[in-house]
């Protein structure tokens, strides 16, 4: 049983692992160009915005399953079979990019246009701008998009297994319910549910160093009550 | 240095057209502190914005340090590479900082020098010593989430100078801050355009910004500039708004049959002892409803509300006698327009 489930482990994690990367890689500058050419966006070309958003949101209302399946020449096309990890890997991906490209146009829309000013008013350029501004200043947010997306991924993860992809899920299907081994079932799911929570844990505490150190409101609240006997900043440096 | 000639700026929004700029003439010289004030909504932001093409103005030029803008924007809106040049040589400071609050305050100054490529070496010594100069230098590595607002400003000032600007861009710079910091920022602006012989456009709705730091001023209403000039052309010229805003003395007329009248002085006139010569030479009684001494754009300036008996039409004399001595002279009565109130909003 042992090494069945962390075969699954490593599984589950390969697949999340990869089609996160391709998700990022492909997703950030999706979702950036969503905000870029919207209406009043720095390129403005509602065409493309149009076309962009639309093919977005198809492929976001397509049920996982069916998406996998519709993409099968599509896969075989890249991995030379439809069958195993490397050939879930490419659905994930696939499902994973529009989805991620939503979050950080979000995130990425949240920025303040008066930063974006001041680096136009420099002399900087979209490209500068998008660098310098619109990516770092949305990181924190970009992370916690990013652990949302890991762990939406490790949900789709589970239907991977109809295609010999293994993982936790498959573990959970094939011999929790499928053959009635309940007990596999319920450790499958509670490993699940401490690899998502660390996930989170991991994708929080990330975001919120981030936040807390370039942030707007400073130190989180609880920090701060420690903290309560340092003046605050405005009286430290009092100006002259 | 800056000249911007019948500036347009139109703004279209689903059908309706909104003229935020009317025509706007202005002439800022180089060296100068130039305030552009107004209410809300009377165009300044966008003519500061025109200024340097972060709007493009619907018709009309610019011209900075004898370079046309307006030539170099280019038909998309998209700024090209000569434009982005011109800007950089241009700072500009916001009233929101607009740091960017993921870097340090050092990173947040050695930007602008990333975008001009220059090496890190470089930039770190210009960003350290621009620091230096607002009086920030221990603060390099805070993030601006850990300064207050008068420190942001600094920073955002010593960012503004990072490219070596000739001219200094301020748009409401102050107007976030209390009037303590206010005062402070102000003063740095002036010793940086002493010092560097910056020309500063700023745009306010603060007549205090205006008093304190500019050598010349216009006055924007809907979209036009309805008075400019230096700050002692505009206390010369009679009835002028905004030389009253800036200088206001008070007091009412005591009763009926009595002529209220402003005289300002400034310059030489300032020493001569023409209110008793007044009294003397025609023989009325003089009463002093209001006055006061100020440096106006760094210049001294006295106004004084005095009041003589029976009506204008019985004054006429002495008024005369009070212009031949080279005195300003504003005769308050209810036909004259109202004065902006002193300290209020424009």
């Amino acid at each position: 049983m042992q090494p069945l489930l962390s075969q699954a482990c490593w599984d589950t994690l390969y697949m999340v692992g990869w089609s996160t990367l391709i998700a990022v890689v492909g997703g950030l500058p999706l979702g950036i160009l969503l905000v870029l050419t919207d209406k009043g966006g720095l390129v403005q070309n509602v065409v493309a915005n149009k076309l962009i958003g639309q093919i977005v949101n198809i492929a976001r209302s397509m049920p996982f399953i069916i998406l996998m399946v519709a993409l099968m020449s599509f896969t075989r096309w890249v991995t030379g079979t439809t069958i195993g990890r490397e050939a879930a890997i490419v659905p994930l991906a696939i499902g994973a990019i529009p989805f991620f490209a939503r979050l950080v146009e979000t995130a990425v829309r949240e920025v303040d246009g008066g930063l974006v000013e001041a680096v136009q008013s420099m002399g900087g350029n979209t490209w500068t701008v998008v660098r310098k501004v619109l990516v770092p200043e949305s990181l924190p947010s970009l992370i916690s998009s990013t652990t949302t997306t890991v762990v939406a991924l490790i949900g789709y993860s589970a239907m991977a297994g109809t295609v010999g992809a293994g993982g936790l899920g498959d573990i959970a299907i094939r011999y929790g319910y499928q053959r009635f081994e309940s007990q596999l079932m319920w450790i499958t799911v509670a490993i699940l549910a401490v690899v998502i929570s660390v996930i989170q844990f991991a994708g929080d505490l990330a975001a919120r160093s981030l936040h807390r150190r370039g942030g707007r409101s400073g130190p989180a609240p609880r920090l701060r009550l420690l903290k309560a006997k340092e003046p605050a900043p405005a009286e430290v440096g009092k100006v002259a | 240095m800056i000249t911007t000639s019948g500036l347009t700026k139109v703004y279209r929004s689903r059908g309706r057209e909104v003229t935020a700029l009317d025509g706007v003439d202005l002439h800022v010289r180089e060296g100068e502190v130039y305030g552009v004030i107004g209410q809300s909504g009377a165009g300044k932001s966008s003519l500061i914005r025109c200024v340097n093409l972060l709007e493009r103005p619907t018709a009309g030029t610019v011209t900075v340090a004898g370079q046309d803008l307006t030539a170099l924007a280019g038909r998309g809106p998209r700024a090209g590479k000569e434009l982005r040049r011109a800007r950089s040589r241009i700072g500009m400071v916001f009233q929101h900082f607009n740091l960017l609050s993921s870097r340090t305050v050092r990173d947040n100054v050695e930007l602008p020098l990333e975008i001009l490529g220059k090496s890190g070496k470089e930039r770190s010594r210009r960003a350290l010593e621009l620091l230096d100069l607002v009086g920030l230098a221990d603060k390099a590595g805070a993030y601006p989430a850990q300064l207050s607002g008068g420190q942001k400003q600094r920073v955002g000032i010593a960012r503004a100078l990072a490219g070596d600007p000739k001219v200094l861009l301020s748009d409401e710079a102050t107007s976030a801050l209390d009037p303590e910091t206010t005062r402070s920022i102000l003063q740095l602006l002036r010793d940086l355009n002493r010092q560097l012989g910056l020309t500063v456009l700023l745009i306010t709705h603060e007549m205090d910004v205006v008093k304190s730091i500019c050598d010349s001023a216009a006055l924007m209403e809907r979209g036009r500039i309805v008075e400019s000039g230096t700050v002692s052309e505009l206390l010369a010229t009679p009835g002028s708004q905004l030389a009253a805003a800036l200088f206001p003395v008070g007091g009412d007329a005591t009763g009926e049959n009595r002529t209220v009248v402003d005289v300002t002085f400034h310059g030489e006139a300032a020493t001569q002892p023409v209110i008793s010569q007044l009294s003397r030479t025609y023989n009325i009684d003089i009463s002093i409803l209001g006055a006061a001494i100020d440096t106006v754009g760094g210049l001294q300036v006295g106004r004084m509300r005095i009041e003589l008996p029976g009506r204008y039409e019985d004054n006429v004399v002495p008024i005369g006698f009070l212009r031949e001595q080279g005195l300003q002279i504003d005769v308050v009565g209810d036909d004259k327009p109202v004065l902006v109130k002193e300290g209020a909003e424009l």
